[in-house]
């Protein structure tokens, strides 16, 4: 179990990137963490995945306080970064290093075979498309098998239709082993798509505003009327997440008038 | 039905660039920016030959290729090449080992950075040779100085290529270590090194450019052996001709070395995309 006690950073400028953020996530819950621009999604996936400490508050897997980057804790960020001198298979087998190199290979090529690109194995990076490089990184990720894996808007620089393909792809990926998800997202299907738990994030500082659950059974449709109804609520909730920041002169808004970006 | 589109494209479009363009178009390639200095040296051997100009100052190409075979059948040129080469490989290598030495120190280093690379950044601006009536007076007229000139010529691009190419590695690739939990050592030799040589290469061609250059200058000082004499005895004896040919050695010798120097460390880069491998390939 994932924990997070009034998790609060404050970066050295002053601003408050996050504000006593608490939450108890299960192992393999998948959470979608959705808000504003700037509202601390990125600093509280930073501080679960250990690359920038918390100025307070805790974050403890399993009973064990994370204060560094640690080994059950994987992380996808918005760009592949996959390292371009090495090739697709070493890229993916980069966090192995200590296994031996026969099982390295074997367990690279089986998460190539999941990934759909054992094909693939001996390119460099360069020559991938924006989406078979972050399957790549995807791999990569779940090679290392996490108990808990973070994803910080890891399609959003993916067109439409591939992006649709990756989500569908990452939630057959999770059938595998179920870790812990945790995603960031700006797209309100997405995280009705994926999540068990949706976590609506306010800025200024940013904080847990409402948290929804998803309850529909998977595979889940995208045209059922309960997945759009469950779209809106989430829509709605994010909505009033940014009015409160807004002076209220503007008028009315229409739901998802908010989400400008 | 996507994948196999998605699959197939690259292998179709990969096809005609390689089986098109045999090796004969990539042989072409180089011959054509032979083109120019060979007509124009062919031009001047014609006028030579026509009597246009007596080409005692400017010695036609035929002259300068026999004054090269002479130094050859002689094994001058052999003595004279080795003792050059010898010269800037010593210096080239010790330019090298402390270049790389301090930039690496200073690269990943902030507090030896701010320690030294001021000073460092300061004895830059001296142009090099003004440190020649130093050396010899330290080290004497012989090699030492020499070497010591050549050295300094190429330390400065390694240090400073090096240092600049540390400090500009992506930190979101570092990032990538630290997810991975790389510890330090592990940390420079998986990340830093591999992130650091083309930047690194690059810093070695130059340094090893400026080593051609610092040789010449050591040879003008005081030397009874060496390409650089093969010049100054050519002006003080006026043969012209020995003067251009010491030049074009000094051309091929230089160019092989810098070539050599690039197919040596090509397999390390092969993961790269630069604008030059892809033109030259094409
Ligand atoms: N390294 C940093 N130093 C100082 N302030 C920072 C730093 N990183 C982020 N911030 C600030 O902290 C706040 C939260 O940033 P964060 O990146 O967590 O937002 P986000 O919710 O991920 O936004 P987005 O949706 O745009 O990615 C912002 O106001 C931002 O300006
Ligand atoms: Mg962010």
């Amino acid at each position: 179990m994932l924990q997070l006690q009034s998790v609060t950073k404050v970066y050295p400028n002053g601003v408050h990137a996050l504000e006593r953020f608490s939450s108890e996530i299960q192992l393999g819950e998948i959470i979608a963490i959705i808000g504003g621009s700037g509202c601390g999604k990125s600093t509280l996936l930073r501080a679960i995945a250990g690359l920038d400490r918390a100025s307070n508050g805790t974050v403890t897997l399993d009973g064990e306080a994370i204060a560094a980057p640690h080994a059950k804790v994987g992380i996808i960020f918005q760009e592949p970064r996959l390292l371009p001198w090495l090739t697709v298979a070493d890229n993916i087998g980069f966090g192995l290093s200590e296994l031996p190199a026969a099982e390295r290979r074997e367990r690279v090529a089986r998460a190539l075979e999941r990934v759909g690109l054992a094909d693939k194995a001996k390119v460099w990076p360069r020559e991938l498309s924006g989406g078979q490089a972050q399957r790549v990184a995807i791999a990569r990720a779940l090679v290392a098998q996490p108990e808990v894996l973070l994803l910080d808007e890891p399609f959003s620089a993916l067109d439409a239709f591939t992006r649709k393909d990756l989500q569908d792809h990452l939630l057959d990926l999770w059938a595998d082993t179920r870790p812990t998800l945790i995603l960031v997202t700006h797209d309100v299907e997405e995280a009705v798509v994926l999540a068990d738990r949706v976590l609506v994030m306010r800025p200024h500082p940013g904080r847990l505003f409402e948290e929804i659950t998803i309850n529909l059974s998977r595979p889940r449709d995208r045209n059922a009327p309960l997945f759009e109804q469950f779209k809106r609520h989430v829509l709605t909730a994010l909505d009033r997440s940014l009015d409160r920041t807004v002076p209220d002169t503007q008028g009315r808004r229409e739901p998802g008038g908010g989400l400008w970006w | 039905m996507i994948m196999t589109v998605e699959l197939q494209a690259p292998a179709v479009a990969a096809t005609p660039q390689t089986a098109s363009r045999p090796w004969a178009a990539r042989l072409a390639r180089p011959l054509l920016g032979l083109l120019l200095p060979l007509s124009l040296a062919l031009a001047w051997e014609l006028a030579v030959w026509a009597g246009w100009s007596n080409g005692r100052l400017v010695p036609p190409p035929s002259k300068v290729f026999t004054t090269i075979a002479e130094l050859a059948r002689s094994g001058e040129l052999t003595r004279h090449i080795t003792m050059t080469l010898t010269r800037v490989g010593i210096g080239f290598g010790l330019g090298v080992a402390a270049g790389t030495l301090l930039g690496g120190i200073c690269g990943y280093w902030g507090l030896a950075r701010r320690l030294i690379d001021p000073t460092v950044q300061a004895l830059r601006a001296i142009p090099s040779i003004a440190w020649v009536p130093l050396f010899i007076l330290w080290l004497g007229i012989f090699e030492t100085s020499k070497v010591a000139l050549i050295a300094v010529g190429v330390f400065f691009p390694v240090y400073l290529g090096l240092t600049g190419a540390i400090l500009s590695v992506d930190r979101k690739i570092v990032e990538v270590g630290r997810v991975f939990r790389l510890s330090g050592p592990a940390m420079i030799r998986r990340i830093l090194l591999p992130a650091v040589l083309p930047a690194y290469v690059v810093a070695l061609r130059v340094g090893l450019g400026l080593g051609w250059m610092f040789v010449v200058a050591a040879e003008f000082m005081g030397a009874s052996e060496g390409l650089g004499y093969l010049l100054i005895d050519g002006q003080q004896l006026g043969k012209p001709a020995q003067i251009v040919a010491a030049i074009v050695i000094f051309a091929i010798i230089g160019k092989a070395t810098d070539w050599l120097l690039e197919i040596a460390t090509a397999p390390l880069l092969r993961w790269q995309d630069s604008f030059a491998r892809q033109s030259g390939a094409a």
